[in-house]
């Protein structure tokens, strides 16, 4: 008698249950709102050393999560095992925002959120490890924009993660002081990895791939923070080839589909020991803030807009720079390399600051200095209305002292 | 055992009913709780309900701010309390500086139609008339309660808590993981609008009123002399909010020179640029100042904020992603359309709109105003 009474209680949630996992066709009724409000709940919660555990299964969120409690892991059980899933989300600008120290992230994945995917503010020590984002329907304008974003952050790793389909980055870094992008992959991104406005970063054993831009460093006008400081190696960058899908107005919007690497008014950038093919723009863009479709008038005074101290040696190219993504471009390839030629690895806008010169030459220490084999640049002439484009090799022979590598833990 | 449990919960909700009935005889003063957090509004005694009516405890005060932020055309029911004996210091920019055991609260809440039931999902759309409708009490018949916020400032600093009014509104339960309620607004041009009234978690509370995003202190974003530097109709006549304070005994240090003070962005008699300023400054600069969530971006909407780049003209946006619109810049000077700042204003896209909270609607009229306002900017930024 007790016995069946117990299984009638347990019958009747079950039965409940599988109604309404049957009914609800709509993507914001299908919330498991049981486990959005335990999962909230728990990062409300948490105390400084716990780890809040992932089970594996595929769990549904209408909003976002966030969390401000210094100290604490997140861990799943796998980046295909343990599934937020956003689709359908209807309020909050992001999957899962945290802004705390010395927090972990490991082992799961976050989907189809309908802004960024993880985005990290104002923390110190931050690990980011075997996460995946990804937009599930491929690449759209209709993602949301970043998948792995720390912003103003120290000491950052970022390794073994996953990032698919995001309308801007797929893992991108900002505004931050030492950080270590190591073992990732990034594919069918606008950018695949980004690293913007950051202070020493090690960017290494990753490939980009199906980007529209595989790896970039960019330095932003009007922010606080300007960027230096970064090492690219023992990457693979290739067949980033995806139509740009980015919105207008972003700076990844103006990146030509087909570019490998590109450096974009950022300063003290070494490229080595990379394998770099097959981008149709060109391997290698190394570029100024003026030819990214913004205007002179805006940006602050004290920012550098010129890329300078770029180091590029000892990387493996092969392919690239044969169809060149946009009008202008194509024109110009076909100018200075005819109608089957290709563009070199390198390509430059040819925007130098004019007042850094000494008995009209460049210093070699503000200097794009390459150590390649045989390799080409190509300078588009941006400065000169891009009229009197060159090959000329020989202002890029030089060599530039090492950067040393990042250490974490050393500021903040 | 389940009977048992059963049995005490009765008796408990019967007190309840009991007090609560007892109306005159039920303690009228609010009750600062240091470190508990109560499951019931009810249980601090900011507000309470006699017979259909809302009104406010002993001592405390209802306040208005000059513009206030737009939040899907809710009503907002202000009040402070500060303990017996103790009292806030004017500050000139930041919130005043108001001691520990401060209860501030913020009622959301609509109008609904005559013979709703309720709690009904249908609201209606009017201007915010909260302070005239106070006198003596908020009559419940006539409007659907839908959340009540808390800062409450303890020895450690203010922390925020989100209370969702139960269906039959007889109290609010703490709901720190937030809620969405789905209402429908009547009243607004001619159609009817459904919408999801979201209610924020706790972190996302103080994902606006931690307006130092590094120290992340949590602070009261309204009660600031501009905001407050207005007249409110009291029972025993109008008198300006600060001057009230003041005589009330819960205000010291006002100085004697001209305190700052934003208009209402309504005020026909205001410039256009003040209005538009006003309303960026209660709407955006919690999170766009320099030390707020939004100085990622580097667009900076407070009052003391020049006309220039970190405003927003002719600046390009830093990692808007979708919130772009296909636009070039935040501000393009005469031309609304082009500029990131409205498009971003008018979406309810989660992944574009700003704020990034506190809304599902659009507010066309604040659309309206920065437009206008940025109609009549002049340059252009070639």
């Amino acid at each position: 008698m007790k016995r069946s009474t117990l299984m009638g209680l347990v019958m009747i949630p079950l039965t409940l249950a599988a109604c309404s996992a049957q009914e609800t066709g709509s993507p914001e009724n299908s919330a498991d709102v049981k486990f959005q409000e335990t999962l909230q709940l728990k990062l409300l919660d948490a105390k400084s050393g716990d780890v809040i555990t992932i089970p594996e299964g595929t769990f549904h969120f209408d909003r976002s999560l966030s969390l401000t409690v210094d100290g604490v892991t997140i861990r799943g059980a796998g980046m295909d095992k343990s599934i937020l899933s956003f689709k359908g989300q209807v309020a909050g600008a992001e999957g899962l925002f945290v802004t705390a120290n010395n927090f972990t992230i490991e082992n799961l994945a976050i989907e189809d959120t309908i802004g960024d995917a993880l985005k990290i503010s104002e923390g110190n020590n931050i690990v980011i490890r075997g996460i995946r984002t990804e937009w599930t329907n491929g690449p759209s304008t209709k993602n949301g924009a970043y998948g792995i974003y720390p912003v103003q952050t120290t000491n950052v790793l970022m390794e073994g993660n996953v990032a698919i389909g995001a309308s801007d980055a797929g893992l991108y870094i900002g505004q931050s002081k030492n950080v270590i992008i190591k073992g990732n992959r990034a594919e069918f991104n606008v950018a695949g990895i980004e690293i913007e406005n950051t202070i020493n970063a090690d960017v290494y054993d990753n490939i980009a791939t199906n980007n529209t831009g595989g790896i970039l460093v960019f330095n932003m006008p009007a922010l606080k923070q300007e960027g230096k400081n970064t090492r690219v190696f023992n990457n693979k960058v290739y067949e980033n080839n995806t139509k740009n899908f980015g919105h207008k107005g972003t700076p990844v919007a103006s990146v030509p589909a087909g570019t490998g690497v590109t450096i974009n008014s950022n300063d003290n950038v070494e490229i080595f020991n990379n394998e770099i093919r097959d981008n149709k723009t060109a391997n290698i863009i190394v570029s100024s803030v003026y030819s990214t479709n913004y205007s002179e008038g805006e940006t602050t005074t004290d920012y550098d807009p010129y890329p300078e101290a770029i180091y590029i040696y000892d990387n493996q190219f092969s392919g690239g720079g044969n169809s060149p993504d946009g009008l202008d471009l194509k024109a110009l390839k076909v100018s200075m390399f005819g109608l089957k030629g290709s563009f070199p690895d390198i390509l430059w806008d040819g925007y130098y600051n004019k007042g850094k010169l000494v008995n009209g030459k460049m210093p070699v220490e503000f200097s794009i200095c390459i150590n390649n084999g045989d390799i080409g640049i190509a300078n588009a002439d941006g400065p000169g209305g891009y009229k009197n484009p060159t090959k000329d090799m020989s202002i890029h022979k030089c060599d530039l002292p090492k950067l040393q590598p990042v250490k974490l833990g050393t500021a903040g | 055992m389940m009977l048992k449990k059963g049995f005490v919960f009765a008796f408990l909700t019967g007190i309840l009913f009991f007090i609560t009935a007892c109306g005159d005889e039920i303690q009228q003063s609010p009750v600062f709780y240091e470190t508990e957090n109560p499951t019931n509004l009810s249980d601090w005694n900011i507000l309470h309900i006699q017979i259909q009516t809302l009104y406010l405890s002993d001592r405390v005060v209802p306040y208005d701010l000059n513009s206030p932020l737009f939040t899907d055309y809710a009503h907002k029911l202000r009040t402070v309390w500060l303990p017996e004996g103790t009292t806030a210091s004017y500050r000139d920019k930041e919130a005043l500086d108001f001691p520990v055991g401060t209860i501030i609260s913020k009622t959301f809440y609509y109008p609904t139609p005559n013979g709703s039931p309720q709690g009904g999902a249908t609201v209606v759309h009017s201007d915010d008339k909260t302070a005239q409708h106070l006198n003596p009490g908020l009559n419940l018949s006539a409007v659907r309660l839908m959340e009540t916020r808390l800062l409450v400032h303890r020895k450690d600093g203010w922390v925020a808590l989100p209370y969702v009014w139960t269906d039959d509104q007889s109290d609010a339960i703490l709901k720190r993981t937030g809620d969405i309620k789905k209402l429908e607004l009547i009243g607004r041009g001619e159609g009817r609008e459904n919408f999801a009234y979201i209610i924020p978690n706790a972190n996302q509370c103080a994902g606006c009123h931690a307006t130092n995003a590094t120290t992340r202190d949590i602070a009261p974003i309204g009660p600031k002399a501009r905001h407050l530097n207005k007249d409110y109709p009291y029972a025993d006549g109008v008198k300006n909010q600060l001057v009230a304070w003041q005589d009330m005994g819960i205000l010291v240090d006002l100085p004697d020179e001209k305190w700052p003070q934003n208009v209402d962005w309504k005020a026909s008699n205001a410039s256009l640029n003040k209005r538009a300023r006003s309303y960026l400054d209660i709407n955006c600069s919690h999170c766009h100042n320099p030390v707020g969530a939004a100085d990622t971006s580097g667009l900076l909407l407070e009052p003391s904020t020049p006309d220039g780049t970190n405003l927003g003209r002719c600046k390009i946006p830093i990692a808007a992603g979708t919130g772009t619109g296909n636009r070039i810049f935040d501000i393009v000077p005469g031309k609304p359309d082009a500029s990131i700042l409205t498009y971003r204003m008018h979406s309810t896209n989660p992944a574009v709109m700003m704020p990034e909270l506190g809304r599902s609607l659009s507010h066309t009229e604040g659309v309206a105003l920065i437009s206008e306002w940025i109609t009549a900017m002049n340059g252009t930024c070639e």
